[in-house]
């Protein structure tokens, strides 16, 4: 127990690195942490500093194992499920699947073209934004253990609700024909060995880094201003615990914002921090990642509007549905 | 010969196409490149993954960004 919580606060939660910042922060800037300069800038190194630090490790070894399953592996183990348990699968897969956001529509059709049923696609739709391996051990990092696996339950079992809703209301009809009966382009499926493998890894994090080091910049920035320089009325009377509406304005503030997630944690943070239930912190973020204005209008081009409404609002009602939860339950996780 | 690149305009596809205007100009040889952004069009190709790059209405690759070297090696193989 005792070197589970070593590990988790020293590698996880780099307290060591926080320890560090604030001897910099006081002994070499000369400010009182105490003050909201000296916090602020305390949060914003620290929070940076850490996020880069386990992105690049986490990346790393996450595309390492995600070497293991590309996109024509997934379509393939996919195929043999029927039911629910294709829902689910598809779900789980959609956590570890790599691949940049752009591909999620053209993996659509090549799912769709293989076969698979509407309802296990969609549900790999929702869960691939949603879950992914990194954000979840950051999570762990930021919050605790506890929230971090509630996390991956709650978006599993979303993505598993969301696509079962979708095959349940036969909702086939309303993708494009043009997404069916593609034939899967003739390269060969690639044997790769670990340099491979290593080099495919390395390569993620440099791509990813490249694309979200803004978006983590400006997340921490806003987490800092949360943190130490909006007044605590003002973000309760917006979010506040006690305000009913705290979880809608969160998650139909989110929506239609594109963000990458690890962006989205640090001003998960600081609103938690300030006594924001971590359902409405949650919602925030599951809003940001799982839709976005950019995504919908590419899935636009693949399914017709009414499949675009259906699935919009159920993944929307989702996230509030488990806002709710979590603010009600939360205390159990903290 | 024609080159086209698949993707919708995220930033790898936009280096992708750069790597291979690159590739082109190191083997000396002159091809027509072309973007693809419709899914529609896409699709037809059966590419899972973008950003792709076709040769002569053949897929070569699919979901990298092919370094330049790698890119002169298609061209000529």
């Amino acid at each position: 127990m005792i070197v589970f919580e070593f590990l988790n606060n020293q590698i996880l939660k780099m307290l060591w690195l926080s320890d560090l910042v604030k001897y910099f922060v006081v002994n070499v800037l000369g400010l009182d942490m105490s003050t909201r300069l000296g916090g602020s800038i305390h949060f914003f190194i620290y929070d940076v500093i850490k996020i880069f630090i386990l992105l690049s490790v986490l990346i790393f070894t996450i595309s390492y194992i995600q070497s293991y399953f590309p996109p024509e592996r997934t379509k393939k183990i996919l195929g043999r499920f029927n039911g629910i348990s294709g829902n689910i699968l598809g779900a789980l897969l959609g956590t570890i699947t790599p691949f940049c956001s752009c591909s999620s529509i053209p993996l659509f059709i090549g799912f769709t073209s293989a076969g698979l049923p509407i309802g296990v696609t969609f549900s790999f739709l929702i869960s691939s934004p949603l879950v992914d391996l990194a954000s979840v051990i950051l999570l762990a990092s930021i919050f605790n253990w506890k929230i971090a696996i509630a996390y991956v339950i709650v978006g599993v079992v979303l993505a598993v609700a969301g696509g079962s809703i979708i095959s349940l209301l036969k909702l086939e009809k309303y993708v494009e024909p043009f997404v069916f009966g593609n034939k899967m382009a003739d390269v060969a499926e690639e044997e790769l060995t670990y340099k491979d493998r290593m080099e495919f890894a390395l390569n993620q994090v440099k791509d990813i880094v490249k694309r979200v080091w803004k978006y983590i910049l400006l997340g921490v920035g806003i987490g800092a201003a949360i943190h130490n320089w909006i007044p605590d009325s003002m973000i309760s009377a917006v979010l506040g615990q006690d305000k009913w509406y705290s979880v809608l304005i969160a998650t139909l503030v989110g929506v239609p914002m594109y963000a990458d997630i690890f962006g989205t944690l640090p001003i998960a943070e600081a609103l938690v921090y300030k006594g924001v239930g971590l359902g409405t912190a949650l919602s925030f973020m599951m809003g940001v990642t799982a839709l976005s204005l950019p995504s919908l209008i590419m899935l636009k081009q693949v399914v017709k509007t009414k499949l675009l409404v259906i699935f919009t609002s159920v993944v929307t009602a989702g996230i509030i549905i488990i806002g709710y939860t979590f603010n009600i339950f939360g205390y159990l996780f903290m | 010969m024609i080159i086209k690149i698949l993707g919708s305009g995220c930033s790898k596809c936009n280096q992708l196409k750069e790597n291979t205007e690159a590739a082109l100009k190191e083997a000396g040889i002159e091809a027509e490149i072309v973007k693809v952004t419709d899914f529609k069009d896409i699709a037809s190709y059966g590419v899972m993954q973008t950003p792709a790059l076709v040769i002569d209405e053949k897929v070569v690759s699919f979901g990298k960004v092919l370094k330049p070297q790698d890119i002169v090696k298609l061209i000529k193989g």
